[in-house]
């Protein structure tokens, strides 16, 4: 049923040139960043001399198209979670789902894996750009698997939360603004405390929590910290959602 | 184990503190079809979004074939189809894209979900419009569509907000005869505004005003109270009414403008004729003889407005 769901949302994604128009923006800018990488290698590394000044070649090239990337979804999550509820809000068509026989968990769980999947595959042509390294140099998988699936945490995370702001007002667009400055602000909240990097405030920052997948780390801590933020944003949505038929 | 198909049980539901709906009970068995009436705001629709699930109600519940809609949603729902007043369509979807999702939602099995699409859509008459987008469609093709996603998983309970708003009357024709096509072997509710609807599909009626049920009973009923012992007669000369009065079977005279007078007259008398021979008598000039039927709307304006109690008639 969760997959019905998700499959429902996956097919109005790209029933409207939004999805595609999106994903093929997107995948320009990260290719453009990854031929520029290449070429700033040779430029950077021949200036090298020292063996201490050398990186990989997946480490510099990696980690500018992923630090681009977590940057680049701030952007992107937000026009694609906004129509989520909002906009089934505004043309009344939840009443379609809440009649059918699947529970409200289920239809939030489904429109959270449509959105995912959707955005995974944005990760996935990454993972796959990077890799096509390794036709003339030996590549590091570990690393490029690290940030795949760091990507992939923070752009489910991204999407819970974008999720959530969604269900709560009926125009997209107030949805789409909400969820990008709650965005903004969690992405650069450790940026406020640089001074004090032990604030308990700071470690919610979501970057905070990307550095140790961007370094090639997979954390526990980080992926429980990312699974318990989309797993609140999922809950407050359901809640959400029972408010409507409870309150009416 | 009765066998009703939709039990509501002192349904109430409050909207900050006022009761938009207080206290609605009412039953349907199998192969009924279910008449709604109200004015604007009465509750019509808020009861039927607690039939649906799709509001909590603030007290009371509801039972599907016996499966109580709040304990057991899930089941609850998979045996009603509704279609609510704004009709919910994905208008970036094309028709059979549309289709399929509602009907894969609605626990259609993979394999049937094919034939099941085809069924809906030829039943609402929607075959030619497989590959159009639903946003192109016309408002009455819409409307249809919104029938067809209610119908398609062949529910045991079809609820439907106001089904024939916006149709031609040749689309309106076909939906009623779907609307008692269903409703012969299933349990169809229906609301609506037009009162002669209610007439041809309905076999029961209820009648709902702020809120509470001012009328709950057979579709003979409400005929039997719109038809009445009454006749409407007219004459050039008329004579005063004791004179009427002494004619066998009148019980009531009451007089009109313009010579017209209504009569009423006893449940087993027809004293039409006895009229006519007294009136070439008496050179009364009578001109015109009719039965007088209250229109349903007189009857609706009556039951709707009236603040005493109107004695509720049983279900059967």
């Amino acid at each position: 049923m969760i997959i019905n769901v998700a499959r429902k949302e996956l097919k109005s994604m790209f029933a409207s040139p939004m999805g595609w128009v999106i994903l093929s923006l997107l995948m320009f800018a990260f290719g453009t960043y990854y031929l520029n990488g290449v070429n700033d290698y040779f430029a950077v590394m021949s200036g090298a001399m020292r063996p201490a000044e050398r990186t990989g070649v997946t480490q510099f090239v990696g980690q500018m198209v992923y630090g681009f990337a977590s940057f680049m979804v701030l952007f992107a999550v937000p026009l694609l979670s906004m129509r989520l509820i909002s906009e089934e809000r505004r043309s009344q068509t939840l009443p379609f789902l809440f009649s059918a026989p699947i529970s409200l968990t289920e239809i939030v769980m489904g429109k959270f894996l449509g959105l995912v999947a959707f955005l995974g595959i944005l990760v996935v042509f990454i993972g796959a750009m990077l890799c096509t390294l390794n036709i003339w140099a030996d590549i590091d998988f570990g690393f490029i698997l690290a940030n795949s699936l760091g990507l992939l945490l923070m752009v489910a995370s991204f999407s819970a939360l974008g999720l959530y702001f969604s269900s709560l007002t009926q125009q997209p667009v107030v949805a789409a603004i909400l969820t990008f400055v709650a965005l903004f602000a969690l992405m650069f909240l450790d940026r406020f405390f640089a001074g004090d990097p032990s604030n308990t405030l700071a470690s919610l920052s979501l970057t905070r929590h990307f550095q140790s997948f961007s370094g090639g780390l997979i954390d526990t801590a980080d992926i429980a910290y990312f699974g318990l933020f989309i797993l609140t944003f999922l809950t407050l949505t359901v809640r959400r959602l029972d408010a409507d038929r409870l309150r009416g | 184990m009765n066998n009703f198909t939709v039990e509501a049980i002192e349904l109430t539901r409050l909207y900050g503190g006022r009761e938009a709906v207080s206290n609605v009970s009412f039953t349907l068995s199998k192969g009924q079809v279910l008449g709604f009436l109200g004015p604007n705001g009465a509750g019509k629709s808020t009861t039927m979004k607690m039939l649906t699930g799709n509001l909590a109600p603030s007290n009371g519940s509801v039972k599907i074939c016996g499966i109580d809609m709040i304990e057991h949603p899930k089941e609850a729902k998979a045996l009603i189809g509704y279609l609510p007043e704004m009709r919910p369509l994905y208008k970036e979807l094309t028709v059979d894209e549309y289709l399929t999702i509602a009907a894969r939602l609605h626990r259609v099995s993979a394999g049937n979900i094919k034939k099941a699409v085809e069924i809906a859509k030829e039943r609402c008459g929607l075959g030619h419009m497989s590959k159009r987008l639903i946003e192109n469609l016309s408002n009455g093709y819409q409307q249809r569509v919104g029938i067809a996603q209610a119908i398609i998983h062949n529910p045991m309970v079809v609820i439907l907000d106001e089904p024939t708003v916006g149709l031609d009357p040749i689309q309106i024709r076909d939906i009623r005869a779907l609307i008692r096509e269903v409703g012969a072997e299933r349990s169809v509710i229906i609301s609506t505004h037009i009162l002669p609807e209610v007439e041809m599909v309905c076999d029961h009626v209820q009648i709902i005003d702020k809120g509470k049920l001012v009328f709950n009973g057979a579709i003979d009923v409400l005929k039997k109270q719109r038809i009445g012992n009454k006749l409407l007669i007219a004459m050039h000369n008329p004579p005063s009414t004791d004179e009427l009065l002494k004619i066998a079977g009148v019980t009531e005279v009451e007089a009109l403008s313009a010579g017209q007078m209504r009569v009423r007259f006893a449940d087993d008398a027809a004293p039409a004729e006895a009229i006519v021979q007294a009136a070439v008598q008496n050179n009364w000039g009578l001109h015109q003889i009719a039965p007088d039927q209250t229109s349903l709307e007189d009857v609706f304006v009556q039951l709707t407005y009236q603040e005493q109690a109107v004695p509720e008639a049983s279900v059967s």
